[in-house]
């Protein structure tokens, strides 16, 4: 009886096996394929999500890989085991850009969709901070300028107080997410860059090529190993490395979890999407920068100064093959979803102003592929 | 030596080892109250988190439906939400700002209008009629029927303002607002409204998958668990499989996604995000579990069944399968099913594979796109929007109802079905 039956069993799992095995080649998609960003991600499916609905075609597959991620798989190769769309919550990298041409994808079409903010928030028991951008450089930032001898030091500030008279006298300590985010590297471009270009050293060093960069990284007290014949990559490494002393917490990439952690604890500072402070007004708080606060209008019109524009990369050679595809795009460029009364907006998404959503939906439409210049 | 001096020592030292013996259990009974109490804030928390996303909020409206707006070529395609919006300014006459309206609009789901385009299709005589129907509200009102939105904050501070509010509570002063029970949290797939946002697509994608690892891993597992206690001969090599298979039960489930990734998807070109391809991945992470187990079980037969089955003429392949197996198979069926039960709350795996993503339609065989129950609660607590709160937490509490059947059939099983020695 029971050898019966693990024969018969044995049987079909070798049939089973066999024919998932062969015929997977064979298998063509009926769905589209998309990947890439998790800033991008809530955006892109409601979009997929109301074109599934509301067509006969089924609805997109979304996943968050991260912007990296996403257009690493994308680059891979043309073919239906390769995405169609990868979304990316940064332009496209020149070297992503050659993977690409190298494995045959030769015409890629780039689509920008909007902006998001990027907040440093903290909780509503305490007050409302009002940062610059240098402020935020000087408290995260692993070496800053000595106010004195204008040497690069570690970073001796424990208050905000220490970092700016006029903030207040409490420990600084932020919460964020880690290296891996793409959150996280727009942060460090918009918000430490900035702040770190307000030091007349170090903009002259992001300036500088060759000999000049050895004499201003000596003034600076730079180790020599650092040097590279471009001064804005040296420039690079001081503005983006974030203090590792237990200042900054990586809080992981979970922007709920964030805003869960400055609501327990009033003191701390967070950095998340906009879409997060959307949500949560009734918790936490955006602070100042410049001079602004992270507001929706602030957000589109450019006077915030920590936004970013999002985009999605589509494989134009997939666009006659992959059934849905133009749909999604005429969706996705459609005033309704991300027009400034959309549907996108409703989302966190900050919108584009008119002349730019008109370019890209025309580049849509032609399917213009990308040239790098 | 008299028996009355040893009667003495063993009296003197009699109560020294009652009280530690007393105290060991103590410390015994202080560690299974301790571990309760943290279950019971675990499954409190999630519980009060989580039960009122069991039922929604919903607003009943007069909808005319228009023949105007439906008697076009394609029904299917016709403008439902310019019905709602219709009504909602039939019922509100006096909101008249752009802005306002559009908020207005956003009292009832987006979802409402794939509601209303179904009616229709399924019945084409209600075009003409104007009935009162209950339609999905937004998941910011159900927040605020809830009562996660505080009406004392300023209006600055919450999702909705002072004049939504008012309007809600219109609705519900002519009894237009109603709980009822979250069916489409059972019925559907994901989405990106939490209103309309269900469990049925992650549910059938863990199915299907744990159907997969079940047909593979059960009759292999079991097969390689006979062969290696009854019939394999003992010497290095088999000393050096055993090993591994010890070292493969350990390995982090990442590691079984990383090879999934490497073989199945890279080489075998299988398509990605597909129940096939999590079935198998958690088929290899489980099989050294039923391997380990089947061999215990096995094991646990004494050895006088096999030689009396031996003994009156039965092969050894007789004596195994007629005699030995039906003995161990409780034991191999709890092994299974804890193994089953430990992929079924695994999403680590199914990271490297692509089934952490956005899928609305209902996967329908094993190439389909599909998630799994563990991956649908860590995207949804992910979410930016509030009410995904809750409804992380009634996927947990579906997940975890899953886990305790799974393993009270295995306590079951075990309790029935095993023989003692």
């Amino acid at each position: 009886m029971i050898q019966k039956s693990v024969t018969i069993i044995a049987v079909a799992v070798a049939l089973l096996a066999g024919s998932a095995l062969g015929t997977s080649k064979a298998i063509a998609r009926d769905y589209v394929s998309i990947v890439g960003s998790s800033t991008v991600y809530p955006f892109a499916t409601t979009v997929a999500e109301q074109f599934g609905k509301s067509t006969k075609f089924r609805t997109p597959k979304v996943e968050s890989t991260g912007s990296g991620g996403g257009l690493k798989l994308f680059c891979s190769g043309i073919g239906v085991s390769h995405p169609d769309i990868s979304n990316a919550s940064r332009r496209i990298k020149k070297s992503e850009y050659d993977t690409c041409q190298a494995n045959g994808i030769e015409d890629i079409i780039e689509v920008k969709v909007g902006y998001d903010g990027i907040v440093l928030a903290n909780s509503k028991k305490s007050i409302t901070m009002k940062l610059a951008r240098k402020d935020i450089f000087l408290a995260l930032a692993k070496q800053v300028p000595d106010s004195k001898t204008g040497k690069l030091i570690n970073n001796p500030y424990r208050t905000w107080k220490e970092v700016n008279p006029s903030l207040p006298d409490t420990r600084i300590e932020v919460l964020g997410p880690p290296p891996t985010s793409g959150t996280r590297d727009a942060f460090a471009e918009l918000a430490m860059e900035g702040g770190a270009k307000t030091f007349a050293d170090l903009t002259a060093l992001r300036k500088a090529r060759g000999d000049e960069v050895k004499i201003l990284m000596d003034k600076l007290g730079i180790p020599e190993n650092a040097y590279n014949e471009k001064g804005k990559t040296v420039f690079k490494l001081v503005a983006h490395s974030i203090r590792e002393d237990g200042v900054y917490i990586e809080a992981g990439e979970n922007d709920n979890l964030i805003v869960q952690k400055l609501e327990a604890n009033p003191d701390a500072l967070g950095i998340f999407g906009f879409s997060f402070l959307d949500q949560n007004e009734d918790k936490v708080q955006g602070s100042f920068i410049d001079g602004h606060l992270p507001t929706f209008e602030g957000i589109s019109d450019g006077s915030y100064p920590v936004s970013r524009p999002l985009y999605f990369y589509v494989k134009k050679a997939h666009v006659s093959v992959i059934p849905g595809i133009s749909g999604y795009l005429e969706e996705f460029t459609s005033d309704k979803a991300w027009g400034d009364e959309g549907y996108l907006a409703d989302k966190g998404m900050i919108p584009m102003p008119d002349e730019e959503r008109t370019k890209f939906s025309t580049d849509v439409k032609n399917l213009t592929p990308l040239v790098w210049q | 030596m008299s028996t009355e001096k040893t009667m003495h020592i063993v009296q003197r030292g009699l109560g020294k080892r009652y009280r530690q013996e007393k105290i060991f259990k103590l410390m015994g009974l202080s560690a299974i109250l301790f571990s309760l109490a943290f279950l019971v804030f675990l499954f409190s928390s999630i519980f009060l988190n989580g039960y009122k996303a069991f039922y929604q909020t919903a607003v009943s409206i007069d909808i005319f439906f228009d023949p105007a707006v439906l008697e076009v070529k394609d029904p299917a395609s016709a403008n439902y939400n310019g019905l709602i919006k219709e009504s909602l300014r039939n019922a509100f006459p006096e909101v008249k700002k752009r802005k306002q309206k559009k908020n207005l609009y956003g009292l009832v789901s987006t979802s409402a209008s794939f509601h209303l385009r179904d009616m229709v299709l399924a019945d084409p005589g209600l075009v003409g009629q104007t009935k009162t129907i209950w339609l999905l509200a937004d998941d910011d009102v159900d927040m605020l029927m809830k009562s996660y939105i505080d009406r004392d904050l300023p209006q600055a501070d919450r999702r909705m303002n002072d004049l939504e509010i008012s309007w809600v509570d219109k609705l519900i002063a002519e009894g237009r607002v109603t709980s009822r029970f979250n069916i489409g949290f059972f019925t559907n797939g994901d989405s990106r409204e939490p209103e309309s946002a269900g469990i049925m697509g992650a549910a059938m994608g863990s199915m299907y998958m744990l159907a997969i690892t079940l047909a593979l891993a059960f009759p292999i597992g079991i097969g390689a668990a006979i062969y290696l206690e009854e019939f394999a001969v003992k010497n290095r090599l088999t000393d050096i499989i055993e090993v591994n298979i010890n070292n493969l039960a350990a390995v982090p489930s990442i590691v079984f996604g990383l090879l999934g990734l490497a073989v199945f998807l890279n080489f075998f070109e299988l398509p990605r995000s597909a129940p096939l391809v999590g079935g198998l991945v958690l088929f290899l992470m489980t099989l050294p579990t039923i391997i380990i187990t089947g061999r215990v079980a096995l094991q646990s037969v004494p050895p006088s069944i096999r030689e009396a089955a031996l003994g009156i003429g039965a092969s050894k392949m007789q004596a195994v399968f007629h005699h030995v197996l039906p003995l161990a198979m409780p034991g191999m069926l709890t092994g299974t099913i804890i193994g089953m039960a430990r992929a079924l709350g695994e999403s680590a795996p199914l990271l490297m594979i692509g089934m952490v993503a956005f899928i609305v339609d209902i996967p329908t065989g094993i190439t389909d796109p599909a998630t799994a129950l563990p991956v649908q609660i860590y995207l949804w607590a992910d979410s930016p929007e509030r009410a995904f709160v809750e409804r992380t937490s009634a996927a947990i509490m579906v997940l975890l109802t899953f886990l305790i059947l799974m393993n009270g059939t295995a306590v079951y099983l075990r309790s029935k079905f095993e023989r003692r020695w």
